[in-house]
């Protein structure tokens, strides 16, 4: 025991790095911003107390309603999408081919390229008046292809595949998954006559379950973030109709170009919140979802 | 036992090529298609053809900025909106500004979460179990939260308009980072440790002569991680810069974009090419880190 609280200096010493971050740049930081957001501040004045004022506020505030609808669509749609699209490719990559190796790399080079140029790119691509995928459609016999970006009604799918160009990653993560699964499971699911179909439903799919959780969490986390993106591609156009303003780019605005500090860090708040009450609503439903193989 | 499902052959062989080769294209084609408009002249960016007709490096030589100088207009707090148009992208400009951030943050970012980790993965002291839950714990915490007072607490400082906010907060470490080299460091044997340090070598110098040159794969890992993520930050420049002398390459793209009236596509491809290469020649020389360190972070995370 004495032993180990002499290790509290030496510990403390070695963590320091860890904690003075987290007490300077976290911990103070958290508790000014709670503070804050019960504040009126407009930067250039002090802070003043108006108690719930602008959480008040956010109930009537049809943009912060519209930017959580956009976001919480933008979620449920992306989400779900890219698991089953990172699964499938995954399967894919999976199979023992020659070139394995370059397709992997194929698929995984988008996600290293930084959000603004796969922005200027894609704003390339979707360009209604001679970007290819119009063309493509044009040739195809559309006569009016979508305005893409610029069209209220398709820039939020537009926005969904650009973000599946970067499926990359959980792909990786999930062929790490799928080298996991023992091959006796595939094999006594053979013995037991057990379709291909069936082998991915009954082995694949229950082994691979804790990673998809992980992926899950990350991208939901990821997807109640989104900015960078959509202030490439639309912050020159608030976006048709706001369709593509988002909660990120919402709550960017009111700190630095309308200077409502107070009501910004509301609005961060509320975004922590629903991203852990998200976070624990996956945990809770995947309880009876996720196995994990005894190690 | 790794799994290897047994070879292909036959139609099912010619089935998996075609559907890995379509899709594997459709990956590439936006990244060719950037290419091939950046050596387009400007007549012929709105035409139909992928490949230039008449190639050119005018685009380059526009973006590159070598030996013009960024005539910047300050911009206060306000930023983006009151931004006016000053002249195009400087790549040359950019980049340095981009690698002095790299270079600097890196150097903290890799010495302090290595350091921290460390002292959770091998001293024994009182609150180390409690301390390192919190460390986890605020990796959930998203950036925008803090947004706000971070920025008070640099202005405070004086920092803002300057590269210094970018770079500064990584010589704390990163929890994420500090966790993955943790990881690691517990299964290095203590043996190894023990046996240095009966020959009278202390703490300090273990860590540097025994832990870290076993733990290149794991920095390498982290490193290659906060190098990407240093280049693709839009959110923290545009915050914290406000003059173009300053710029990023991310945020200078973002600006290139934004300036109204028609954007000069062939440019924007140029500079988007420009940012782009530099990680996808750091993917190719490391690519089995970058795989191998998204598949421990996220099975093991």
């Amino acid at each position: 025991m004495a032993r180990r609280s002499n290790n509290l200096l030496a510990g403390l010493l070695w963590t320091a790095p860890w904690w003075l971050g987290f007490l300077l740049l976290l911990a103070l930081p958290l508790a000014f911003s709670l503070y804050i957001s019960f504040c009126d501040y407009p930067m250039l004045q002090p802070p003043l107390w108006v108690g719930g004022a602008n959480y008040a506020e956010l109930v009537h505030d049809g943009v912060f309603h519209k930017t959580i609808s956009n976001t919480a669509v933008f979620a449920a749609v992306s989400v779900p999408l890219t698991t089953v699209v990172a699964i499938g490719l995954a399967l894919l990559l999976n199979l023992s081919v020659k070139g394995q190796a370059f397709f992997r790399a194929c698929i995984f080079v988008p996600t290293i390229v930084p959000m603004v140029a796969a922005g200027a790119i894609w704003m390339w691509m979707l360009n209604p008046d001679f970007g290819p995928i119009a063309n493509l459609m044009r040739a195809m016999g559309v006569d009016r292809p979508p305005l893409w970006l610029d069209s209220p009604d398709w820039a939020m799918g537009a926005l969904v595949l650009v973000s599946l160009w970067f499926v990359g990653s959980p792909v990786v993560i999930y062929l790490a998954g799928l080298q996991e699964i023992p091959e006796e499971l595939y094999e006594a699911a053979r013995m037991d006559g057990a379709s291909a179909p069936r082998r991915f439903w009954h082995v694949t799919l229950p082994s691979l379950s804790p990673v998809v959780l992980f992926n899950v969490i990350i991208s939901v986390i990821g997807a109640w973030q989104v900015f960078a993106l959509p202030y490439m591609m639309w912050r020159t156009r608030p976006g048709p109709d706001r369709a593509t303003y988002f909660y990120s780019m919402y709550l960017f605005d009111n700190a630095f170009n309308y200077l409502k500090m107070g009501y910004a860090s509301a609005l961060a708040w509320i975004q922590l919140l629903i991203i852990l009450v998200l976070t624990g609503l996956v945990f809770l439903v995947s309880r009876r979802m996720v196995h994990y193989r005894a190690a | 036992m790794k799994n290897q499902a047994p070879k292909l052959r036959g139609p099912s062989a010619i089935v998996s090529y075609a559907a890995l080769s379509v899709v594997s294209l459709l990956f590439l084609v936006p990244l060719i298609w950037m290419a091939c408009i950046s050596f387009k002249p400007a007549r012929e960016v709105g035409l139909p053809h992928i490949l230039p007709k008449e190639p050119t490096l005018s685009p380059y030589a526009a973006v590159i900025g070598a030996g013009a100088s960024a005539s910047g207009v300050r911009v206060d707090a306000k930023g983006e909106t009151e931004r006016r148009e000053t002249g195009a992208f400087n790549y040359a400009l950019y980049a340095r500004n981009t690698l002095i951030i790299v270079v600097l943050s890196l150097i903290g970012m890799i010495l302090s979460s290595a350091i921290a980790a460390y002292g959770f993965a091998r001293i024994d002291f009182p609150g180390r179990r409690a301390m390192f839950a919190v460390c986890l714990a605020t990796m959930m915490i998203p950036f925008p939260v803090i947004m706000v007072p971070t920025y008070m607490i640099f202005r405070e400082l004086g920092w803002i308009g300057t590269l210094m906010p970018l770079w500064a907060p990584a010589w704390f470490g990163s929890a994420f980072n500090i966790f993955l080299l943790r990881q690691f460091f517990m299964g290095i044997p203590r043996d190894l440790e023990e046996s240095a340090m009966l020959d009278g070598c202390g703490r300090w110098s273990c860590f540097w002569r025994v832990i870290l040159p076993l733990s290149t794969p794991a920095l390498a890992v982290v490193a290659l991680f906060h190098v990407l993520a240093v280049w693709n930050d839009l959110l923290g420049p545009l915050i914290y810069l406000s003059h173009q002398d300053q710029f990023t390459l991310s945020l200078g793209l973002q600006f290139l974009q934004s300036r109204s009236g028609d954007t000069p596509w062939n440019q924007l491809m140029a500079a988007a090419t420009l940012m782009i290469l530099p990680v996808v020649a750091l993917f190719l020389i490391a690519q089995r880190s970058f795989i191998r360190g998204i598949a421990t972070t996220g099975l093991k995370g």
